[in-house]
């Protein structure tokens, strides 16, 4: 084989500036934690309701991780997503309930075994759910996002109409599993147990995506289809089944957040994913179309928001994450951490 | 003569309202580099667009490897042989280039050999092997846009304008490139602007105007007429 011709490879390196804005966005949640310590003053306080705010953003993560991908990697913007939240909670709970005997009993290991039944049931649920939802609901409208939002819309009244008419109109209160009430005490401070199992399956969750990503083919699949399906697809990936499986687990990992969440607030209803929508399009945004690590750091960055606000000065707390979001979007119109699509 | 590799018969495709390709009759000798050239905007791009699918032609057949591929999606094209270079290169910025490589390998893990191989041709992929595609320099996203290409073993290669805007040192490497797959017995249907390197690499030449074929044949034969040249695209190849 013959030797290539002579050339001086270049490389357009970035300049200090630019390497320290790109970097920008992963002391933001340092920084926050930082300066809620100093407007809290209580190192009680503020250690409660750190925690609360990163178990907070985690479950958000949860809930809008597969959100972004969908979005960036089909540009379908959907608005249904919020019925999976809501289905996954009322199946989660329900399997909690049946479980009642388990759950009523303070031993972990049954305890952990019903929540993990509930989450196994209402990840199966809602990812069928979401493969249903995709070939009947958004399969005949990609490429038209007012058509998206209307049919997606739709498809969001006629699920919660759909959980009215099997669970009931009313709300359903439950109380967790015996040995996740409670607090445990750390520096003076109470952390409520379920809080930190929160913060713990957010983190684990998020490590396994990124690995996911990172280290795995479909992983590369799936990021280079968010930047440029055209050239994934002349490659020979059949993207689309990339995405159907993208958008089912994106429904599971919401079912999965929604039943989470349920046992946060310990009372579910029909409208709760809707509610939710708010919060995770928030987070969608500011972390960037697409990217999982933004939407990772804007999970977090609202839930901590959210609790050290509350705290300070409560009235505000409901336009703080709005008022994040446009900070952060004066700061970067495209998000955080946007991924660079193909043109 | 042996049957040709690729054919194009009444080949029309449409992009919104407008008819770019116009009925395009095209064969594609098996083995050697037939060059596709004309003014801009008459559908060279269009062409390779078609022929992987990301157009689909309204009208007429597409035969590759005596297969008709016209209606097949863009994946099984891809997967029955056909390498693409965009002309816009289709890098995945934010993948590292060892990335950008290991998914161009769709059929399993890339080959070590054949890495070392690209590496022999193309230098810059070797020295940042771990960089974010989004950081090399024009020509260095060129040279792996061509080597992903050409990552995998393909009976035929879509190349877009590969030398474009890029450096004349770094044009000598893609034509190497070029010429190593050429040597390997591949066949190629590239689009280029750039004469010298279209003399230098072209067997045969199909010339498009207004969206059709309107004169193929060798390129000894383009190249010794000036008028020809003159005739069929406004211009000849001896001002280059």
């Amino acid at each position: 084989m013959a030797a290539a011709p002579e050339h001086r490879p270049t490389f357009a390196a970035l300049s200090l500036g630019d390497r320290l804005a790109r970097a920008a966005p992963f002391v933001l949640i340092p920084a926050l934690v930082v300066l809620g310590y100093a407007t809290i003053g209580s190192t009680s306080s503020w250690l409660t309701l750190t925690v609360s705010g990163l178990a907070m953003g985690m479950m958000i993560f949860i809930m809008a991780s597969g959100l972004t991908l969908v979005f960036g990697l089909m540009d379908v913007i959907n608005f249904g997503h919020g019925a999976f939240i809501s289905v996954g909670a009322f199946v989660g709970v329900s399997v909690l309930i049946a479980l009642g005997g388990w759950t009523g009993t303070p031993s972990l290991m049954l305890n952990i075994a019903a929540v993990l039944l509930a989450a196994l049931a209402a990840t199966t649920v809602t990812g069928a759910l979401g493969w249903g939802f995709e070939r009947v609901i958004v399969r005949p409208v990609y490429g038209a996002h007012l058509k998206q939002i209307l049919v997606t819309v739709g498809g969001l009244i006629v699920i919660e109409q759909l959980i009215h008419v099997i669970w009931g109109p009313d709300e359903i209160f439950l109380t967790r599993p015996e040995t996740l009430k409670g607090a445990i005490t750390f520096a003076g401070a109470a952390m409520e147990k379920y809080r930190l199992l929160a913060v713990a399956v957010g983190l684990v969750l998020f490590v396994a995506m990124r690995l996911i990503l990172t280290r795995t083919k479909i992983g590369l699949i799936v990021r280079a289809g968010v930047q440029n399906g055209e050239m994934v697809e002349a490659l020979g990936y059949r993207l689309r089944l990339v995405f159907i499986g993208v958008f089912v687990a994106g429904s599971a990992l919401a079912g999965l957040g929604g039943v989470m969440w349920g046992l946060y607030q310990e009372v579910i209803t029909a409208g709760m994913g809707e509610e939710m929508m708010i919060l995770v399009f928030i987070v969608v945004i500011i972390g960037g179309l697409g990217s999982v690590e933004g939407a990772f750091i804007g999970a977090l960055l609202v839930g901590l928001l959210q609790n050290y606000v509350a705290f300070l000065e409560p009235k505000l707390a409901l336009v703080s994450n709005i008022g994040l979001m446009t900070a952060i979007l004066m700061w970067r119109p495209q998000g955080m951490l946007p991924v660079v699509k193909a043109k | 003569m042996s049957d040709p590799v690729l054919s194009l018969r009444g080949v029309c495709t449409d992009i919104a309202q407008y008819h770019i390709l116009q009925g395009v009759d095209l064969d594609v000798p098996r083995g050697g580099v037939t060059m596709l050239l004309g003014r801009n905007g008459v559908g060279k791009t269009t062409t390779l667009r078609t022929i992987i699918g990301h157009w689909q032609a309204r009208e007429g057949t597409i035969t590759f490897d005596g297969a008709d591929i016209t209606r097949l999606p863009v994946p099984a094209r891809a997967r029955a042989g056909i390498g693409f270079v965009p002309e816009d290169m289709g890098i995945f910025s934010d993948l590292t280039v060892e990335e950008n490589m290991v998914l161009a390998a769709a059929s399993g893990p890339l080959d070590p050999a054949r890495r070392d191989w690209l590496f022999s041709v193309f230098p810059p992929l070797q020295t940042f092997w771990r960089s974010s595609a989004g950081t090399l320099s024009g020509g260095q996203k060129q040279m792996l846009s061509i080597a992903r290409a050409m990552a995998e073993d393909r009976t035929l290669y879509l190349i877009d304008e590969p030398t474009k805007g890029l450096a004349p040192a770094i044009i000598s490497t893609m034509a190497g490139a070029l010429k190593e797959l050429k040597a390997q017995g591949a066949s190629i249907l590239l689009v280029e602007q750039n004469f010298a390197v279209a003399r230098a690499l072209g067997d045969t030449v199909a010339i498009m105007d207004d969206g059709r074929i309107v004169w193929t044949g060798a390129m000894a034969t383009l190249a010794g007429d000036a008028a020809l040249q003159e005739r069929l695209m406004g211009l000849s190849m001896e001002a280059h």
